[in-house]
């Protein structure tokens, strides 16, 4: 029993490290949806997308070689330079900036007013669009992160717990890494919204798109400005899912781990986002591990939407969302 | 010139109710369906069938089914996948346990059980509205390939996770199984899309499509008038699930044979069948179809053009049509809502008149 109980806590703290990864992808999404009211699926594959640039820019690989290559039958593969990991972050940064900028300008701008799931279907279709983009530009093959992030097991809380309850924790130091990153940067992203001028702004046009818009604050470059956030947030979590298991295809679908979390937490509130994520996180470690192996295992992949889905009955705003006023 | 109305005099409201209500119109109709079922099944090779017949007749009643739910009742799903593979386990479990039935009521029964799996996960949706319910959606869509995937009831105890159609006959004739000519195997699919359109078409413009409507355009409202959201919202889920269900169990039976359910009915099945539905029209039966063409053939026709002709790398080719594919559909949410089905209507108010507008 005692033994049990060990290994619970040692899931139970891998499942609290899972959630803030977690929820800094659902971070980007509230951000988005706060400011203008989208529900960006698309958010997984930013960050696949950004991850992806990342890496091809530090091999210095050429954009679209195949592409090239299959068209004019060359064989070009890389400039052959290794960038700085700095210079490789600035340089992703602005490719964001580029494509929060064509975002707005070349879809949403032209689907101001329309119905929030026509908004989410266009999010769709721009991540198809975005998963070709990024797979024709640097090659569909699985790329390794390298950003000299601490990886492998922590000796330290090993030898720690072993010597307090007679059976070491293993703790990646990676999700130690992320933990961190996540939380100055939710504390970041929550002083930028409280205190500067561009932050208040964000938060009138989501409070109130018209008096906002009647105080002088530019939607569009809100817009813009919230894209490009939220492309930050998805370069984070990129690196940080990247480091852990490659960069490839399966990285967008943390987009979809992420939405239960919303659903939990509530689609605007930050905090929520947070809780949720780490209600998720921890919610299905400890159930795959107590029930799991029970009904065969694997229960990683639906337990969170069942969660959400069965609080939502009971609470249709989520966590700490605003309440839902419906009105003819 | 193509579409004259003069001297189509209706004398009766059935007749100006009717689904092609221009004469022409409704003659090009037979004359189509009669090429369908009489004169198609004589020229098709087992290329045609495989590549382009049967996933579109099939994916044709996916689109039907969700079009159902999502374009005329208003509730977004992103569980077809999940709920195109209760159909085929389902087909799978009944054909296995009783051989000697006829594989037409395997088919049908299928379909009502995914019709009563429908039911089940569109309860939330009467607490839950928009892209929350799209969200919960995707619980089914999980839960119910996790579930076929790690039970094995499901593939009866099969060493490798796969369900496999037993050979079943029609009138004689193979239906399913690796003995089954590629005209046969049409002409079930056919028939199956035929009945179900008409049905289809049938269901939404009676009362019961109506209350779907209202629930759509505004459900408060509708509410007040006297439509009753859970009868509504329930009955579009479960005979959308109908649809799905039969177009999962045609898929497994008729066309591939042997499944494995992640990779056949994951995720980005739920997101084919609802791009067709938005590049189709949404609320449109004659949409469905068209997006589920469209859909089929533009993977062909760029396979054919870019790997055959220019010879680019199949990968290559894959990441275009992904952009393809993804632009199209912000391309029609921006431009064209309401998809081809749109389109067509505009064309036909243009050929009205044509070549004399004024």
């Amino acid at each position: 029993m005692y033994e049990q109980l060990v290994f619970a806590a040692e899931v139970f703290l891998n499942g609290l490290m899972a959630g803030v990864l977690y929820a800094l992808v659902a971070l980007g999404f509230v951000l988005i949806y706060k400011a203008s009211g989208i529900f960006n699926y698309a958010q997984g594959v930013m960050a696949l997308f950004a991850a992806m640039t990342l890496v091809g820019l530090m091999e210095g690989r050429i954009p679209f070689a195949h592409l090239i290559n299959a068209i004019f039958g060359s064989n070009i593969h890389h400039f052959g330079w290794h960038l700085n990991a700095f210079v490789g972050l600035v340089l992703t940064m602005v490719i964001m900036l580029a494509l929060a900028w064509l975002v707005q300008k070349v879809i949403f701008k032209h689907l101001v007013n329309q119905d929030g799931i026509i908004l989410f279907m266009a999010t769709i279709g721009l991540a198809y669009f975005l998963e070709g983009l990024g797979d024709l530009m640097w090659g569909g093959d699985i790329k390794k992160l390298d950003l000299d992030i601490p990886q492998g097991i922590n000796l330290w809380i090993d030898e720690t717990t072993f010597g307090m309850f007679g059976y070491g924790f293993f703790i990646d130091n990676l999700d130690i890494f992320a933990t961190v990153i996540a939380a100055l940067l939710v504390v970041g992203l929550i002083g930028f919204a409280q205190y500067t001028k561009q932050g208040r702004a964000m938060r009138a046009v989501a409070d109130d798109h018209q008096a906002a818009l009647s105080v002088g604050i530019s939607l569009n470059f809100i817009w813009v400005m919230v894209w490009t956030l939220a492309g930050f947030v998805a370069l984070v979590a990129g690196i940080m899912w990247g480091t852990k298991s490659g960069v490839q295809f399966s990285l967008s679908l943390i987009a979809l781990k992420a939405l239960p979390v919303l659903m939990l937490g509530g689609f605007t509130s930050i905090p929520g986002a947070i809780v949720g994520g780490l209600i998720i996180g921890v919610g299905e470690k400890l159930f795959e591990f107590a029930v799991g192996p029970m009904i065969g295992g694997a229960t990683e992949n639906w337990f969170a939407y069942v969660l959400a889905l069965l609080f939502l009955v009971f609470r249709p705003q989520g966590l700490l969302g605003e309440k839902i006023i419906e009105r003819v | 010139m193509l579409y004259r109305e003069s001297g189509d005099f209706k004398t009766s409201y059935a007749e100006d109710q009717q689904t092609f209500p221009i004469k022409s119109d409704r003659y090009r109709y037979y004359v189509m369906l009669l090429i369908a079922f009489a004169v198609v099944p004589f020229f098709v090779n087992d290329y045609w069938v495989n590549a382009i017949f049967l996933p579109f007749l099939i994916y044709a009643i996916a689109a039907i089914g969700l079009n159902i739910l999502t374009g005329y009742c208003g509730q977004v799903s992103l569980g077809t996948g999940g709920f195109m593979a209760v159909g085929a386990y389902a087909v799978y479990k009944l054909m296995t346990a009783f051989p000697d039935v006829n594989v037409v009521f395997h088919i049908l029964a299928a379909g009502l059980i995914t019709a009563l799996v429908g039911i089940i996960f569109g309860l939330p949706s009467l607490r839950i509205k928009g892209f929350y319910l799209a969200v919960a959606t995707l619980a089914a869509q999980f839960f119910l390939v996790w579930l076929f995937n790690r039970v094995p009831w499901f593939y009866n105890y099969s060493a490798s996770g796969q369900i496999n159609a037993p050979e079943r006959f029609l009138f004689g004739q193979p239906v399913t199984g690796a003995n089954t000519e590629p005209w046969v195997a049409y002409l079930v699919c056919l028939a199956f899309v035929a009945l179900s359109a008409i049905v289809a078409r049938n269901l939404t413009r009676g009362t019961l499509g109506r209350t779907w409507m209202a629930i759509r355009d505004m459900d408060i409202a509708a509410e007040i008038i006297g439509v009753d959201p859970l009868k509504a919202k329930l009955s579009a889920f479960a005979i959308s699930s109908f649809y799905v269900g039969l177009s999962g169990a045609l898929y497994f039976v008729v066309y591939l044979g042997a499944v494995e359910v992640g990779e056949v009915f994951g995720i980005t099945k739920s997101f084919l069948v609802l791009f067709m539905i938005i590049i189709g029209g949404l609320g449109s039966i004659f949409g469905s179809f068209a997006g589920a063409a469209f859909l089929v053939l533009l993977p062909v026709l760029l396979k054919n053009v870019l790997v055959g002709t220019l010879g680019w790398q199949t990968d290559v080719a894959a990441h275009v049509e992904f952009m393809i594919v993804g632009g199209l559909i912000v391309l029609f949410l921006i431009a064209e809502p309401h998809g081809l089905a749109q389109l067509w209507r505009l064309a036909k108010e243009k050929l009205r008149v044509w070549p004399f507008p004024y």
